[in-house]
């Protein structure tokens, strides 16, 4: 399959590695990558801070660049089937958020009548990483080795905005020599919230805190998850206190042990 | 479509009230962080609630549908509340009662003071009244109102006893005391209850039993009485209050006089309806199949024979107090349709960790944080100061958006939305009180407006991914340990990464660049 990947901001500006990761696992699995440069954000960080029209040009890039990018290639675009991002958080934006932006800026006149629509059709095709290998190319051991202690973290927007359930630790068990302990309290928010944990730093702490004793009580090496911004918060504190387990997005793990080789 | 109910609402007053609280939820929620017994005895208790809860919700394999069914009544109450009213009230009418129309907490408490001054005589007048747990009386503040005109309201729901016998404010819709243990209840019950016996210990029952016989001679001696109510019934005219303790059935069954305070938007239109809702509510608050005491009244409820049987004189105040506002945003009236079950506070990550008081409102935790901002109205400033702004304008953003309480809620309210959707009205409010035109409100804003300009253009993205690589020069050892303000909020407490030597962007122009 031909797939656009939309790598997300934060992979992009600061975690390289979920993003490259993705490329290599799905070439990996025989599909064809193609990452669209013109794209940026989904415009999350506004949205949830409240500022939709500061938010509306972004929305109006992303829809722009991956509608291009499923248009038949007669027509000028890329003739991908899927957008993928490995992000939870980023898809749920583009998935519950953009339309919404969309028609509460048309209605204060200021963003054109059918980009909700627009927007539907992009969010209709673009998958977070675990839904596109299960769901869209049905796929559950993706023929990665991993020989490490490893606990997984849901994040919120995965389980709760696109109820991946347990697609990633489906995917996760599939993995050679991996040794998968269970997260205590794992659907507990991990506190970070975007703005939230700046805006609400003591109580985005506390949240951390408990995230931390649990992912202390699994005697874990790795926590994963689909998120680089929730493993952005986690590992911020684990590496704050030393603990010594340290965060790899889930596309690292299925991406396979040694896959920087292919880089 | 806009519902408009003869007088179209206004927000309430904006000074400090039962709704707006002295800080600001990070400045409230710090302070009760720190406090070790509240986060103990709050972890315990909703981890308790939230099991119990799960273990009951998990037997019904029609949940999801009565949610949807709960959800559509609701909405279809808000779409013809004008015309339930009417209905309502013209049954309660029809059978003795008297319906009275509050617009706010000032009109309310004067005609509930009002009644109770009726049923006494110029030499015997009414010096106490009892009341059943509410929400409503205490969103209006009558027990102070009261008290400023000599007369004094006793709670009887034994949770609300603790709470106001220690001259506390309650932090939890349904369990008001749910920040004091065992131990804190003994105390504050020899401190403050009259005729305690002193050799009380702090076994439930042994607290129960001495709050039992406390409150039996006050009802015995009352002759008004005030309630809340959980559900009207517009068909039928009929009020319900649903309990655990059975101090409520004794408050509407034993005084002359019985004054019920209640929302507009507790209604139901059909008596079928409760059906959906006597299953939702129990099992989401309590974590019951249902509870111990369901009290239904219609009117003056009368014996076969004509004769008073129960309470010979019924009101009910119709009360407003910003929910006309909130039904007129299509948006944000599904906040309206919140039975105050709970049940989002209990599984709220965020009011696990701070308690109810940080929410400085009658109604704290989730639902509180999008329905204290429409009842009450924000001001349009504290966007990006936590410390000096608006209390009520601060609600919106305690929140992760993790969206649990989206999940536990009976009716569907789509919390974590509105709470966006509620920010965004904040932020609007706040740039249109810009002092100079044209520009930004505030530096979060024009920090959000400069972001913006970067990420609708993909060469102005990476040329700022450029100016985050000198963010290596920070690190020691592939990490950050301190920002500069507002970032240092997070490096308090957590490192950030070193920035990758190489950007994805720039990696797939190396290795792939050629391809797309």
């Amino acid at each position: 399959m031909r797939i656009a990947l939309f790598a997300t901001c934060l992979a992009d500006a600061m975690f390289p590695r979920a993003a490259q990761a993705t490329v290599v696992l799905l070439e990996r699995l025989g599909h064809e990558v193609v990452f669209p440069s013109g794209q940026t954000c989904c415009g999350q960080m506004h949205v949830n801070t409240g500022y939709q029209r500061e938010a509306l040009p972004v929305v109006e890039h992303h829809v722009d660049v991956f509608e291009t990018a499923l248009r038949p290639r007669a027509q000028g675009g890329d003739g991908v089937e899927a957008v993928v991002a490995p992000s939870g958080s980023c898809v749920g934006s583009v998935r519950h958020q953009h339309a919404v932006v969309a028609r509460r800026m048309a209605e204060q006149g200021r963003a054109d009548t059918g980009l909700a629509a627009r927007a539907e059709a992009v969010a209709a095709k673009t998958y977070e990483l675990s839904e596109l290998l299960v769901d869209v190319l049905g796929v559950t051991d993706v023929g990665a080795r991993y020989p490490h202690r490893v606990t997984y973290h849901p994040t919120c927007h995965s389980l709760r905005m696109l109820r991946v359930d347990d697609k990633p630790l489906r995917l996760l068990r599939a993995v050679h020599g991996l040794d998968l302990v269970e997260l205590p309290d794992a659907e507990q928010c991990c506190g970070f919230g975007g703005t939230f944990s700046v805006k609400n730093a003591d109580t985005s702490t506390a949240m951390l805190a408990d995230k931390i004793r649990a992912v202390q009580t699994t005697r874990s090496e790795v926590v994963t998850a689909g998120d680089s911004s929730c493993l952005m918060h986690i590992g911020g504190g684990l590496s704050r206190l030393r603990v010594g387990t340290k965060t790899v997005h889930l596309a690292e793990i299925l991406a396979g042990e040694g896959w920087e080789a292919a880089l | 479509m806009t519902t408009f109910l003869g007088m179209p609402g206004l927000p309430v007053a904006t000074e400090r009230g039962t709704l707006r609280g002295p800080d600001t939820f990070p400045v409230a929620a710090r302070r009760a962080l720190a406090d070790t017994q509240l986060r103990k005895n709050l972890g315990h208790a909703t981890s308790t609630i939230r099991a119990k809860r799960a273990r009951v919700v998990g037997e019904l394999d029609d949940w999801e549908e009565l949610r949807a069914a709960g959800a559509a009544i609701k909405a279809d109450v808000m779409a013809r509340l004008p015309e339930l009213l009417v209905q309502l009230e013209e049954n309660v009418t029809a059978r003795g009662g008297h319906v009275h129309w509050a617009r706010d907490a000032d009109e309310a408490n004067r005609i509930v003071l009002d009644l109770v001054r009726a049923a006494g005589t110029p030499d015997d007048p009414v010096t106490s009244v009892v009341k059943v747990k509410s929400m409503a009386t205490q969103e209006i503040g009558l027990n102070e109102a009261l008290a400023e005109a000599g007369i004094a309201a006793v709670e009887t729901d034994l949770a609300e006893l603790i709470v106001q016998l220690s001259d506390d404010t309650p932090s939890h819709i349904l369990v008001p005391a749910i920040h004091r243990n065992r131990a804190e209840i003994r105390q504050i019950f020899l401190d403050h209850m009259p005729d305690v016996d002193p050799g009380l210990t702090d076994e439930p029952r042994v607290l129960a039993m001495a709050a039992r016989a406390y409150l039996r001679r006050t009802f015995l001696a009352a002759r008004v009485a005030v309630s809340g109510a959980n559900f009207a019934i517009a068909e039928t005219g009929t009020l319900a209050v649903v309990e655990s303790e059975g101090n409520g059935r004794m408050c509407l069954t034993l005084p002359q006089t019985l004054v019920t305070v209640m929302g507009i938007e507790k209604l139901l239109p059909t008596w079928r309806d409760l059906e959906v809702f006597l299953q939702l509510l129990p099992r989401s608050s309590t974590g019951e199949r249902m509870n111990p005491y369901t009290s239904m009244w219609t009117g003056a409820p009368r014996t076969s024979d004509g004769a008073p049987d129960g309470p010979q004189e019924f009101h009910l105040v119709l009360l407003d107090n910003g929910r006309t506002a909130t039904l007129a945003d299509e948006a944000g009236r599904q906040a309206l349709h919140c039975i105050r079950c709970s049940a989002c506070l209990n599984v709220c990550p965020v009011y696990e960790r701070t308690g109810g008081h940080a929410y400085g409102s009658v109604y704290p935790g989730p639902i509180g944080a999008v329905l204290t901002p429409q009842l009450a109205g924000m001001h349009g400033h504290g966007a990006d100061a936590p410390a000096g702004g608006d209390p009520v304008d601060s609600l919106p953003y305690a929140s992760s958006l993790c969206g649990a309480c989206f999940d536990a809620c009976p009716v569907r309210i789509d919390i974590p939305s509105m709470l966006v959707h509620l920010r965004a009205k904040h932020v609007e409010t706040a740039q249109a009180q810009r002092r100079v035109p044209g520009l930004p409100a505030s530096a979060e804003n024009a920090a959000m407006s400069a972001a913006a300009w970067v990420m609708q253009d993909a060469g102005r993205f990476s040329f700022a991914e450029r100016g985050l690589q000198l963010g290596r020069l920070l690190a020691r050892d592939g990490r950050i340990r301190s920002l500069p303000p507002p970032l240092s909020a997070w490096t308090t407490s957590r490192d950030v990464p070193a920035p990758p030597a190489e950007t994805f962007r720039k990696w797939w122009a190396r290795t792939r660049g050629d391809r797309s």
